[in-house]
């Protein structure tokens, strides 16, 4: 095919962890396409563009762009041949405006020294008109959504004269009236002659707007081809090897009293900005309620605030009738708070300890682990043998450091802490974020059992497949505060959710309390 | 074997480090000394050549262990602070001033002198510990200027209020008969100091790796977020990390007057704070392995002591080896390709078995 703009061929990649991320690796794309690079989480996605984009040095293949072989040393290089990458996590300044993030690099200046700001406003509207995407080119970053953050990375790739532009998961924090706006513009572009990449493991988006496709699967390329006839489920079976399950979990049976409660919970953070706006909910005993919303708008706040790590300006918070809001984060583990943190390398684990050594954090101190503050290592081995196998972690020993295994290992080693503390009321934030979908299905399974035991969970996802495949309640938050409540999830769609996670809509006094 | 290297990684970076270490020695002994073979003979054999040499060496290890331990619990919970020095003098200095003043039987008076210093040692550090703790001020800043206070007020005390007029240079009274240690090996100065060093390193293993508080030093030292979001109290763990530290160089501090000069004479930082970190950071912050580089470092010193006597060279080589030594561990980088390209070939190979 002689209209390949790029070609990636054999690329061979290992970190200095020794996790082989690409296993030579090829992929053709086509120019002036839409061309969809899929694949689960930890497939090495993102890390093919890095190689690509001169970020990150490889081992073995080459890449051979407009017909000549090249090999991007950083990324300057890469914008310099036409190639732009949106990451991720977006890179922008937030203290910044638009006009000034768009020329970081390139500024205009006045006097050899000053920066022009009126010309970079200038070159900001021009670039913004020529690509028809709007951006508010005089505001701070800080203050707008991310979706239009989105935009300005896009706008700052085309800007450097990108013709191929990659975009690294960019459905991923939008909701999904941000995500077809977004899908408008890819449309858009391609018709202005430019090659698009974008990483996505949805796969209605696939569906929706790619013209080709490369699967990826186990730091492998699967198959690259054009879409035509390929539907969701067969891109499905390739991506993971089998069928992914994203029927909803049958409602609870038994629902029992209030064991969580949060009443008008208000905090302001160091920056003044509002980030709860006094928060109302309650979670009962044998039911998940799941909380919907894009992240950044509050929940992190209110997750910390109820196990402790942080305090609130005013509310309360109870479990099981005692309010926790003055107690140490030891003495609301022992409330009953079981808590999977949205951040495990943050919060979740050590990772330079062993697996056994994190599985105890939250225990080692009782009577059945040490008389007198010495230690039984033989029993806690003992004991951490049992989670490893009950909980299918794979590890080659107790004693492994936690920072070897894989994602979805490392999860897992929380989960069997967390679910094993015989709590009654358990936090579960980001439960599945970056695991393999083995994992994820043994952590849905996990924390439904929990729910048929009787305890109380509170899930807190970005993944509005994940909220709806496992509440039996939902609420929406946006900005602070809770917009809608949907007492019946089943009767629920992903597109009803968007209004009230955007806060284009919002119901009139808006709670998660039970006796409204 | 990869494997093996891999997983001995850091013990084997040591190693290479002191072998590089040796190697460096060697050359500049060729390059400085006039008759290099007797200097190398000198230096690496000389502190085994006499018995009295060889005690040499454990007497010069004891406060190094005690200080070595003492930091490396500190640094175990991830605490960077430099005061063991200044608790090391200022409850020698203490504890000297409590010896002359009081009398009592040898069984009651060398426990409780230790324990008086140890106290002032453990207070004196725990300054730098709330600073920390309350209003997270660097320990690092706070410790190192209290040094200075530590070493003065030292002066001060001794000086002025306990000083031996009779001894015609300036050191403390003469501690009494029943508050000095004993030698344990007769006609040497071998001691009950250097037991008493080895114990606090075997405790503080024993410490670190097997109590419930040693656990949580070194899940704070791991990771704090990760600790507070278990339960463990980290301020707690901050303010114990001190108290121990400045516990137990004071008793080492102690123990050097109590066993080797029988009264305070120090009028220059003796420098054994700093000896500590240098043991420390050569142990890896482990207590076992802090008596063996103490050791070592003591073997280097008399090394460079007896060729300064005997030889051509001055002693000061052994500061360039050890800086040396200290600087190959402690840089990240040095052997890093070399871990890289096994990682890889490992992991191509554990590929190729699947
Ligand atoms: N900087 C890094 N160092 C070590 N391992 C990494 C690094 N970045 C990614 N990995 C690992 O490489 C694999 C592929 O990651 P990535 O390319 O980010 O996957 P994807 O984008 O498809 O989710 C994962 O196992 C991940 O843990
Ligand atoms: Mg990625």
């Amino acid at each position: 095919m002689s209209n390949n703009i790029l070609d990636i061929k054999e690329i061979f990649k290992v970190y200095p962890d020794g996790v082989i991320a690409n296993r030579n690796v090829s992929m053709d794309v086509q120019e002036n396409s839409i061309h969809a690079l899929v694949g689960e989480n930890g497939a090495g996605k993102s890390t093919l563009m890095k190689v690509l984009f001169g970020i990150t040095p490889y081992q073995g293949g080459s890449i051979e762009y407009k017909g000549s072989e090249v090999k991007f040393s950083n990324p300057r290089e890469a914008i310099a041949a036409g190639i732009g990458m949106v990451h991720q996590h977006l890179m922008l300044a937030p203290d910044l405006t638009v006009a000034e993030n768009l020329i970081l690099g390139m500024e205009p200046l006045r006097g050899k020294l000053f920066l022009d700001a009126d010309e970079a406003v200038r070159i900001c509207r021009e670039a913004s008109e020529k690509y028809g995407l709007a951006v508010p080119a005089e505001k701070k970053i800080r203050d707008l959504p991310i979706g239009v953050r989105q935009r300005v990375e896009i706008l700052k790739a085309l800007a450097r004269n990108a013709e191929v532009l990659i975009l690294d998961e960019p459905t991923a924090v939008l909701t999904p009236q941000e995500t077809d706006v977004l899908f408008k513009t890819l449309d858009g572009l391609k018709a202005a002659g430019k090659t698009i990449i974008f990483i996505t493991h949805k796969l209605s988006e696939v569906t929706r707007v790619a013209d080709r496709i490369t699967v990826m699967r186990d730091a492998q390329a699967i198959i690259t081809r054009d879409m035509d006839d390929l539907d969701e489920v067969k891109i499905a079976s390739l991506m993971v090897g089998r069928k992914i399950n994203t029927e909803r979990i049958p409602a609870p049976v038994k629902i029992g009293s209030v064991k969580l409660s949060v009443r008008d919970l208000k905090y302001t953070n160091s920056d003044g900005v509002e980030a709860l706006k006094g928060i109302d909910l309650d979670v009962r005993s044998g039911e998940i309620l799941g909380l919907a919303g894009v992240e950044g708008n509050g929940q992190t706040e209110l997750v910390e605030i109820i196990a402790g790590l942080m305090a609130p300006d005013s509310g309360s918070v109870t479990i099981d009738g005692t309010s926790v809001l003055s107690l140490t984060p030891r003495q609301i583990r022992e409330a009953g708070l079981a808590h999977i943190p949205e951040d495990r390398m943050e919060n979740g684990v050590a990772e330079v300890a062993s697996v056994e050594e994190n599985l105890i954090v939250d225990r080692y101190y009782k009577p059945e682990y040490n008389t007198r503050g010495r230690l039984y290592w033989k029993l806690i081995t003992e004991k951490s043998k049992e989670l490893i196998k009950k909980f299918n972690i794979l590890t080659k020993s107790s004693k492994t450091n936690v920072g070897s295994l894989s994602g979805g290992n490392i999860q897992k080693v929380v989960v069997a802490r967390e679910l094993t503390s015989n709590p009654g009321v358990i936090i579960a934030a980001q439960p599945t974020r970056g695991v393999d979908i083995g994992s994820e299905e043994l952590i849905h399974n996990l924390l439904k059992q929990a729910r048929d035991e009787g305890k109380a969970v509170f899930l807190i996802s970005a993944d509005l497949d994940e909220v709806l495949k496992l509440s039996n309640r939902v609420v929406v938050f946006y900005d602070g505060e809770i917009t809608a409540h949907f007492k019946d999830a089943s009767k629920v769609e992903d597109v009803d959710l968007g209004p009230y996670m955007l806060g284009i809509k919002k119901e009139d006094a808006a709670s998660g309390k039970m006796d409204s | 074997m990869e494997k093996w290297i891999l997983k001995y990684f850091t013990l084997i970076r040591v190693m290479i480090a002191l072998i590089i270490g040796v190697i460096v020695t060697i050359l500049m002994i060729y390059l400085i000394s006039e008759y290099p073979g007797e200097s190398l003979k000198y230096f690496f054999t000389g502190p085994l050549a006499s018995k009295g040499r060889l005690f040499n060496i454990l007497e010069m290890a004891a406060p190094m262990i005690f200080c070595g331990v003492a930091i490396a619990i500190s640094f175990q919970a991830d605490q960077f602070n430099l005061g063991a020095e200044g608790s090391f003098i200022i409850a020698a200095a203490v504890g000297t001033a409590f010896a002359v003043s009081t009398n009592m039987p040898a069984l009651l008076h060398i426990p409780l002198v230790l324990i008086v210093a140890g106290v002032t040692g453990a207070v004196w550090s725990l300054i730098p510990g709330i600073l920390k703790a309350k209003w997270n001020a660097s320990e690092l800043v706070s410790s190192l200027m209290m040094n200075y206070v530590a070493f003065y007020f030292s002066l001060y005390l001794i000086n002025s209020h306990f000083r031996d007029l009779d001894a015609g240079f300036l050191v403390s009274l003469r501690l009494p008969e029943t508050a000095v240690f004993g030698q344990f090996i007769t006609g040497t100065r071998m001691h009950f100091g250097i037991i008493l060093a080895v114990v606090a390193a075997l405790w503080a293993y024993y410490f670190l790796y097997h109590t419930t508080s040693g656990y949580e030093f070194r899940q704070t030292g791991y990771n704090k977020s990760f600790a507070r979001f278990g339960g463990i109290n980290i301020i707690k763990v901050i303010i114990l990390s001190q108290v121990l530290l400045g516990f137990i160089a004071g008793v080492g501090g102690m123990s050097e007057v109590m066993g080797i000069h029988g009264r305070f004479l120090w009028q220059g930082q003796p420098g054994y704070g700093w000896d500590g970190i240098i043991v420390a950071i050569i142990g890896r912050s482990h207590p076992i392995l802090i008596i063996f580089s103490s050791l070592l470092l003591a073997y280097l010193r008399v090394g460079g002591q007896v060729l300064n006597l005997m030889g051509d060279v001055p002693a000061e080589l052994v500061n360039v080896i050890q800086s040396l030594i200290i600087l190959l561990i402690t840089a990240e980088a040095f052997l890093g390709q070399w871990k890289y390209r096994i990682t890889r070939r490992q992991a191509e190979r554990e590929e190729a078995a699947k």
